[in-house]
């Protein structure tokens, strides 16, 4: 297929439709809302469903009750959206049901603003919500990877029957650029969904369900969830390296939007003879700690440098992951405000050179 | 004799096919049982046990799965009218009902029955109304009884401070959407018959593709109540049914153009 010039959100939303996500459900919030308003026009072209629920409660828990059917259901949302799915993503979580759930993040806490962020970082990759539980999240950088992602987190969501999170940010949504679809998604085969609660007609009923009154049973149910988390983080990782060498004096460890920044930031420093690289995190949990770690103990870095669009949040896995064998630097705005490549700049031939370039 | 032993075996009332073979938690005098009895019953006289899905609360009803053969979701408090949105609208092959308490269906999950009931979703829910939060531990619920004690309200439901109980098949069939509402109890014979045929009916609409259709239950709660479980069946006539009259309130209307 010929590339074509789309915004961000709409080609999240074609993205989930070529993927076989066509039943959404969804509440608009900015600035996702165009994702919504694509697929109210798309969806019905292909049989699909679109409603529009009376709140992100009830669209959370509209995802449970329609991932219980096995087919491929999905949201789209920005940071207060997600906070109040919280609670289905927990139950869903629990459950062990496949829904893919995107956050085109914006500024918080609260109701923040609608600008770009990535301030849901904790949020996203520690659970959110409560009990024993991870979801697989994935950080595009770019509208094309936005939509490679989204539809590969369609098939992860199955794989592991587990909730996969794309963590975007305000400007990843808004953007346009060129991206191209593929004519079919090819995708590994999945196992059969003998977990799918479509009714008894010919087996023993089944129960989806994230009760267990035996704390054994509990316990039990909370070590099969990680043993499916040890198994993402041996074969779900995702990164990217830009221009990482032995020349390098210094890592610069940034994801999504902010990732392009910082790579504006290298190619003009490289310009003038500093050496930098950048280890990219595409997926944030399971989180590329031994790559950062590797990069990080080179023997001319001299430090680490995190950038983030939040008050620094990414940074402290970044720490676990250099285990204090380099000095871990954070840089981040927040509140909507992009850091300029100029701020960054500043930033690392600072902490370099004391401000002076090599 | 051949006659008297042909009458001795046959079988004229024996545990519905939808119903599991399960001994229930619920209290001595409580009338879950029977209403769980009334929708295996409806179930198996359909012919839908194959095909449908129920939605349990969270509540004393929460273990419902276990009582019945049939496929079943387990929902976040008071959401069992969005899981059930969800899964229709993606399988509308199913037969889906959810079974809320009032504490699940006319408190936290408000938002979920009246714009689930509003958009016309074409499952059935089932509200058991028994005026109090049962399990956990007797609090007052939106349909406690004015001057009622519970534990949260040990000088009486103050309808000053607490409102007045919340009358949910009023509420709801003030839509215009819905298809059928009725209330029924259950504390007579007498209206178990007339709850049976509610729930079948309601039922029956979904087989027919007709919008969301919700039966309200009256019910017990002896342990709760304080009451022996005749008192409790006493309680529900004298106390209950005068302010939540029994009857129906909407009945599907021929399909208006808009």
């Amino acid at each position: 297929m010929a590339r074509i010039l789309m915004k961000g959100n709409e080609a999240i939303g074609e993205a989930a439709i070529r993927a076989g996500g066509i039943y959404y459900f969804a509440y608009p919030i900015t600035p996702q809302s165009e994702v919504g308003e694509y697929l109210s026009r798309r969806l019905p072209e292909v049989g699909g469903v679109f409603v529009q629920a009376e709140s992100e409660v009830a669209v959370g828990n509209m995802l449970f009750g329609a991932a219980a059917s096995g087919k491929r259901v999905f949201t789209s949302s920005s940071s207060p959206g997600i906070s109040l799915m919280q609670e289905a993503i927990s139950y869903m979580a629990g459950a062990q049901l496949p829904v893919v759930l995107i956050n085109i993040m914006r500024g918080g806490p609260g109701l923040g603003g609608i600008l770009p962020a990535q301030s849901d970082y904790f949020q996203s990759t520690r659970g959110g919500g409560h009990g024993d539980y991870r979801v697989l999240v994935l950080a595009p950088a770019t509208v094309q990877e936005a939509v490679d992602l989204t539809m590969l987190a369609f098939h992860l969501a199955e794989k592991y029957r587990n909730p996969v999170l794309i963590a975007g940010d305000g400007m990843i949504g808004q953007m346009m650029e060129p991206v191209e679809f593929p004519d079919q998604f090819e995708e590994p085969p999945l196992p059969p969904k003998d977990w799918a609660t479509v009714g008894a007609r010919d087996r023993a009923p089944l129960i989806t369900k994230s009760l267990f009154l035996d704390p054994v049973a509990l316990e039990k149910n909370s070590i099969i969830l990680h043993e499916k988390y040890l198994k993402m983080k041996a074969d779900e990782i995702r990164f990217e390296p830009y221009k990482v060498s032995p020349k390098n004096r210094a890592i610069i460890v940034s994801y999504g939007t902010m990732a392009r920044i910082c790579q504006t930031v290298i190619d003009e420093l490289e310009a003038n003879g500093t050496s930098i690289g950048l280890l990219r995190p595409i997926s944030l949990f399971p989180f590329p700690e031994r790559a950062i770690h590797d990069a990080a103990v080179a023997p001319n870095i001299e430090l680490v440098l995190t950038v983030e669009m939040s008050m620094g949040q990414m940074v402290e896995d970044v720490e676990k992951a250099v285990l204090g064998k380099k000095p871990v630097h954070f840089y981040g705005r927040t509140g909507g405000i992009v850091p300029s490549p100029e701020e960054v700049r500043d930033c690392l031939l600072k902490l370099l050179d004391g401000g002076k370039a090599k | 004799m051949s006659e008297v032993t042909a009458q001795a075996t046959t079988i004229t009332f024996s545990r519905p096919e939808s119903f599991s073979d399960a001994v229930t938690h619920y209290c001595p005098g409580c009338t879950h049982g029977i209403i769980h009895r009334l929708v295996a019953e409806a179930i198996d006289e359909l012919g839908i046990r194959g095909r449908t899905v129920g939605i349990a609360p969270v509540g004393c009803s929460v273990l419902i799965y276990n009582y019945f053969r049939t496929d079943f979701l387990e929902s976040p408090h008071g959401r069992a009218p969005a899981l059930a949105t969800g899964l229709k609208r993606v399988s509308p092959e199913l037969i889906i009902f959810t079974y809320q308490g009032d504490g699940d269906l006319a408190s936290i999950g408000m938002s979920e029955i009246v714009h689930a009931a509003n958009r016309g979703e074409k499952f059935t829910t089932i509200f058991v109304n028994n005026a109090i939060y049962g399990m956990t531990g007797g609090q007052m619920a939106p349909t406690t009884m004015p001057g009622q004690v519970t534990a949260t309200s040990p000088y009486g439901r103050n309808v000053e401070e607490a409102g007045w109980p919340i009358r949910m098949c009023e509420l709801l069939s003030s839509l215009r959407t819905p298809a059928y509402i009725e209330r029924v109890a259950v504390h007579t014979p007498q209206n178990i018959v007339r709850a049976k045929r509610a729930i079948k009916t309601a039922f029956q609409n979904q087989v027919d593709g007709l919008c969301f259709s919700l039966i309200e239950v009256l019910s017990t709660c002896p342990t709760n109540w304080g009451l022996t479980p005749c008192e409790a069946t006493q309680w529900v006539q004298t106390n209950m049914s005068p302010y939540y009259p029994l009857g129906v309130f909407k009945k599907p209307e021929p399909r208006l153009e808009v």
